[in-house]
């Protein structure tokens, strides 16, 4: 969970306290490098992907992806970000998460969008970013890819490339940054 | 940061305070994404009715608002008055009520009398109220465009983005406001929230235009017009407001043009990276000369463009909610 959203989350100024590292930072490298190999496999090669981070937890994991393609491939595919606050089908239930930006990397008409975030939960999130999509253009496929599963789905979604599958309650919380994943529950200070 | 503006009517600039302003100039920065894309609408308020009421005439706050409804995907009445029951003789209170008892979400409105805004929003249950202009009151959605489009500038300048660097460019701005201040309700809300926003505020008019409150306000009065144009960072000239009876207030206008004007002579004064801005519609050749108008540091032209997102940020506010109720 990015900062900004914990900021916006209740119990405001809560901290995160974890219970259990649940992917150290090599773990992660490791899940992020073998998730980088299925996304060029599946595509045959690189041609016509688009990596897509929904913010903003998503947009620094999309970045890695885009360096790791750089490192297998020897070249990155275009990178943009996704801001879902205006799809959402919760407007009036949440307060606004302002500051995130969105920046296509051009028409998205016959391209491969790979979706990227850090968890996936609800996936309405993802329902939010899939009709966010449609108004960049027709894309040719959409792909998901999550660093955590951590199940609880309210809608049919599956991811494609899945760093690791955590099963969880809906109290606890997962924290996904560049360091590592940890499980563990917000506490009021 | 906890969303202040989120949830509530949109009356009076000093009831948003500057984190209120700040957060709207923020969500204004995203729908100005929105306004750069081939498609330009989002779903964010499907399913909501938004009502423009107007009392007055209008070109571009009416339009901008109703197009800012559009692309939020709203739905969108707008009651011409004219041909309405108001006509009849139906009042104030009865327009609004029928119009709730329509269910509608949001109501847009502007009004000759002041304060009628505050009064409509007493009387709504669940709609919220956004003050389009209340006579000489207050016209707070024209404040944050001014605020909105010199932050741009400004930033653009500095070589920062705008949507990270807060209100800090306004620390410490000079900014002076001329004309027609007495009639304006721009400069009202104009002058609220530069203040709020860190700005020095100086106003410049001829004594008869000044409000008789000024004391109270948080300014100081030029005692030199030309003085102060020369050590201002933002000009905002004031159209003369005819319909209001500026003209009896002075001589003449072509009097108020020689000695409050913004003629090309005096543009000359103003700093080399100095702005000007004018809240439309201009009367060229009054208050503004045209070459000052076309100058390159006049703003209008950029102003009139973030009226929709500006508008887009304020409906969209005004219909989130400030609670939490679930998360994913």
């Amino acid at each position: 969970m990015a900062d900004r959203e914990r900021r916006h989350t209740r119990p405001l100024g809560s901290v995160f306290v974890p219970h259990a590292e649940v992917l150290s930072k090599g773990d992660l490298s490791r899940a992020l490098t073998r998730m980088a190999h299925e996304i060029v496999e599946r595509n045959h090669g690189l041609a016509n992907v688009v990596l897509v981070g929904l913010q903003t937890g998503g947009v620094p994991i999309a970045e890695c992806l885009g360096e790791l393609f750089l490192e297998i491939e020897g070249s990155a595919p275009p990178v943009g970000s996704l801001d879902v606050a205006f799809y959402r089908d919760d407007i009036g239930l949440r307060p606004v998460l302002p500051e995130a930006s969105t920046e296509m990397p051009g028409d998205l008409t016959g391209k491969i969008v790979v979706l990227v975030d850090d968890v996936l939960y609800t996936g309405r999130t993802v329902r939010a970013a899939l009709n966010a999509l449609s108004d960049f253009g027709r894309a040719a496929q959409v792909q998901l890819a999550v660093v955590v599963d951590r199940g609880h789905r309210e809608l049919p979604l599956r991811p494609d490339f899945v760093g690791k599958n955590l099963p969880t309650s809906r109290e606890e919380l997962v924290d996904v940054t560049l360091e590592g994943v940890a499980l563990g529950h917000l506490e009021s200070r | 940061m906890s969303s202040s503006a989120a949830g509530q009517h949109l009356l009076a600039i000093d009831d948003l305070g500057s984190e209120g302003i700040e957060e709207l100039l923020e969500v204004a920065e995203a729908f100005g994404e929105v306004e750069r894309r081939s498609v330009r609408k989002v779903p964010t308020l499907k399913g909501k009715v938004v009502a423009s009421l107007f009392f007055e005439e209008s070109t571009r706050t009416r339009l901008s608002f109703e197009t800012a409804a559009k692309r939020l995907s709203a739905d969108v009445l707008s009651l011409a008055v004219a041909s309405s029951s108001v006509k009849k003789g139906e009042s104030l209170r009865d327009t609004v009520e029928t119009i709730e008892a329509m269910g509608i979400d949001a109501v847009v409105l502007r009004h000759k009398s002041a304060g009628a805004p505050h009064q409509v929003a007493r009387w709504v249950n669940r709609a919220r109220v956004i003050n389009a202009g209340d006579g000489f009151h207050q016209h707070p959605t024209q404040a944050l465009i001014d605020l909105f489009t010199v932050r741009q500038e400004l930033s653009l300048r500095r070589g920062q983005q705008s949507e990270r660097s807060g209100l800090s460019v306004f620390e410490g701005l000079n900014v002076l406001v001329v004309g027609d201040i007495r009639h304006s309700r721009v400069a009202r809300s104009q002058i609220q929230a530069y203040a709020l926003a860190g700005a020095i505020v100086t106003i410049a008019s001829p004594g008869t235009l000044l409000p008789d409150d000024v004391s109270s306000w948080p300014v100081t009065v030029a005692e030199n017009f030309e003085d102060a144009l020369r050590s201002a960072d933002i000009v905002s000239v004031l159209r003369m407001q005819e319909e209001r009876g500026s003209g009896s207030f002075v001589p003449s206008l072509h009097e108020f043009t020689a000695t409050f004007g913004m003629t090309e002579e005096r543009s000359m004064l103003l700093k080399e990276n100095a702005l000007i801005t004018h809240p439309g519609p201009m009367v060229r050749g009054v208050e503004i000369a045209s070459r000052v108008a076309d100058d390159e540091r006049c703003l209008v032209r950029k102003q009139v463009a973030n009226g929709v997102p500006i508008r887009m940020a304020a409906l969209f506010l005004a219909l989130s909610s400030p609670e939490e109720a679930s998360r994913d």
